[in-house]
């Protein structure tokens, strides 16, 4: 029997809710592992349920300087999607979305994934060729994509303006009907639950303040805790990278740290039931189960480890969201929070082996990292347990900056603050 | 976040304009070798405080500025106009002659 089933919800009922177990053990570091994964986000705890899962490895610690879920994993908008162009995005993203139509099953842990859609509004006839051949790319990777016309819109998301007075037009929508939005905090605590079922240590409060080195070889990492070795050392630290990174050595990377924010309105009666998206300047919105809207825009642009932004972009973000709903014009602001993003040169993430012999980096996920969620923690599980990249991960290299085998979705080239 | 431009004194943010890292020496323009051309576009040291970096007064005097910010608390260190003596990143040129980006900031400060 699943832990997590209807028997065992009504047995529990029955008795007082005292059989529950906690979903993950607070567990002691060792001083040795077969593989220590250094950030307990959505992507490292990831990489540790599918090294136990798919290849047997759980001799394995996952290293979490704060709690479970106080980083990315916790700050996103929740959206998964895989509406790409280019055909190395559409394989990875779209072989994420395939993980996650099965992640509540698979972990046995409820991770509210609904698959609503997303629609890209276009605003003129340029953008409209622009966002239907990426349609056409995503059908013909294998995806699913639909163009929407205006009055098709007008029934799909109800509340955006669609006048022709509007000050960006809407002209038609791409919608991705298999994306969504999920519970982002279940999915750190489902595959938290799933590793440590499966024998991984998951330990908290535990800061990673160096790297243990024999010559080139990194052998272990010095924490908080203590000294712990390991045979492989793996990164998966999103917006500290660059931290981290140094603490090994490694000054440069193809990574700027950058803040974006997020915002949460008072919540509404069911207002709009897809993920909507403004092509006009850069909104992305959707209404969560408890009824708040939760939408975000650009970065605030500039090097940033501090979680929290500026007040230019909430005026621009609130702005656009009065220009696509003007209905909405009255909506109070609940929260906002920002987050750190390791914004690559590309646009596009990093998943190898290296930089240096006994170690495996997961970065460079610029503000698109929940959506990968499982697909990154199964690639990653895959190169470290091969010590080579699945061919789905093989074209996201560190060294493809330097080989111009760049993978840029938007074509801004090296400039972190436009991806 | 308030930056006090050296003309035009303390500005909103929504002024400026973010053109990035400052820590990177452009290697120099007859230079062949790729790797050093490739650590400039694509690297960067990225750091957790004190960052040297350029913004442009883009909606005030327009003037490059090189300013030093911490990544962690947002707080400026230091503002100066990009250009002046001992501001500049870049590598000796071969030749000083031909146009410079920004004018000499001396004699201009209020």
């Amino acid at each position: 029997m699943a832990e997590y089933s209807l028997f065992s919800l009504i047995k529990n009922a029955w008795n007082g809710n005292r059989d529950w177990k906690p979903a993950w053990r607070k567990a002691e570091p060792k001083t040795d592992y077969d593989v220590v994964i250094v950030g307990g986000g959505g992507h490292g705890l990831a990489t540790a349920y599918y090294l136990a899962k798919e290849h047997g490895i759980t001799n394995v610690a996952v290293l979490e300087k704060g709690w479970l879920g106080s980083g990315n994993i916790g700050r996103n908008t929740t959206i998964v999607r895989s509406n790409y162009l280019l055909p190395e995005s559409i394989r990875f993203y779209d072989f994420s979305v395939k993980l996650w139509e099965e992640l509540a099953h698979d972990l046995n842990y409820n991770v509210m994934f609904s698959q609503r859609g997303i629609l890209n509004l276009a605003h003129s006839p340029a953008q409209a060729d622009d966002y239907i051949r990426r349609g056409n790319a995503m059908l013909h990777g294998g995806g699913d994509a639909e163009w929407l016309t205006p009055a098709e819109i007008a029934k799909k998301a109800p509340g955006v303006d669609l006048s022709a007075s509007a000050r960006f037009p809407v002209v038609g929508g791409l919608l991705q009907p298999r994306a969504g939005t999920a519970r982002h905090d279940a999915v750190a605590w489902g595959y938290a639950r799933g590793a440590d079922r499966r024998g991984v240590d998951i330990v908290e409060n535990c800061e990673v303040t160096g790297f243990l080195r024999e010559g080139d070889r990194v052998v272990g990492v010095k924490s908080t805790r203590g000294e712990i070795r390991a045979k492989k050392i793996a990164v998966a630290v999103a917006g500290s990278t660059g931290r981290v990174m140094k603490l090994a050595g490694i000054d440069a990377l193809p990574i700027e740290s950058h803040v974006l924010q997020a915002f949460v309105t008072e919540s509404l009666k069911p207002f709009v039931d897809t993920v909507v998206t403004f092509g006009g300047g850069h909104l992305y919105m959707s209404q969560s189960d408890k009824g708040s809207l939760v939408f975000g825009g650009d970065l605030d642009g500039y090097n940033s480890y501090a979680q929290r932004g500026n007040l230019p972009v909430v005026e621009e973000v609130m702005s656009e969201m009065v220009a696509l709903f003007p209905g909405l014009a009255r909506v109070r602001l609940l929260r906002s929070w920002g987050g750190v993003m390791d914004m690559s040169m590309d646009g596009s993430p990093i998943i190898t082996t290296g930089p240096l012999p006994g170690m495996y980096l997961n970065s460079g996920w610029c503000y698109g990292g929940f959506k990968a969620t499982p697909a990154s923690g199964w690639t990653f599980a895959w190169t470290i347990a091969k010590d080579a990249p699945h061919a789905i991960n093989a074209p996201f290299t560190l060294e493809r900056f330097h080989r111009g085998a760049l993978i840029d979705e938007k074509g801004q080239g090296a400039t972190p603050k436009l991806h | 976040m308030l930056i006090t431009c050296p003309y035009c004194g303390p500005r909103d943010l929504a002024e400026f304009s973010y053109q990035g890292d400052a820590n990177r020496p452009r290697p120099d323009q007859h230079d062949t070798d790729q790797a050093r051309w490739n650590a400039y576009v694509y690297d960067r040291s990225n750091p957790a405080g004190p960052h040297r970096e350029y913004w442009q007064h883009a909606g005030g005097c327009r003037k490059h500025l090189l300013i030093v910010r911490s990544t962690l608390t947002h707080a400026i260190e230091s503002v100066a106009f990009a250009g002046a003596q001992g501001a500049t990143p870049q590598a000796p040129r071969r030749a000083a002659k031909g146009r410079t980006k920004t004018g000499p900031a001396k004699g201009k400060k209020p």
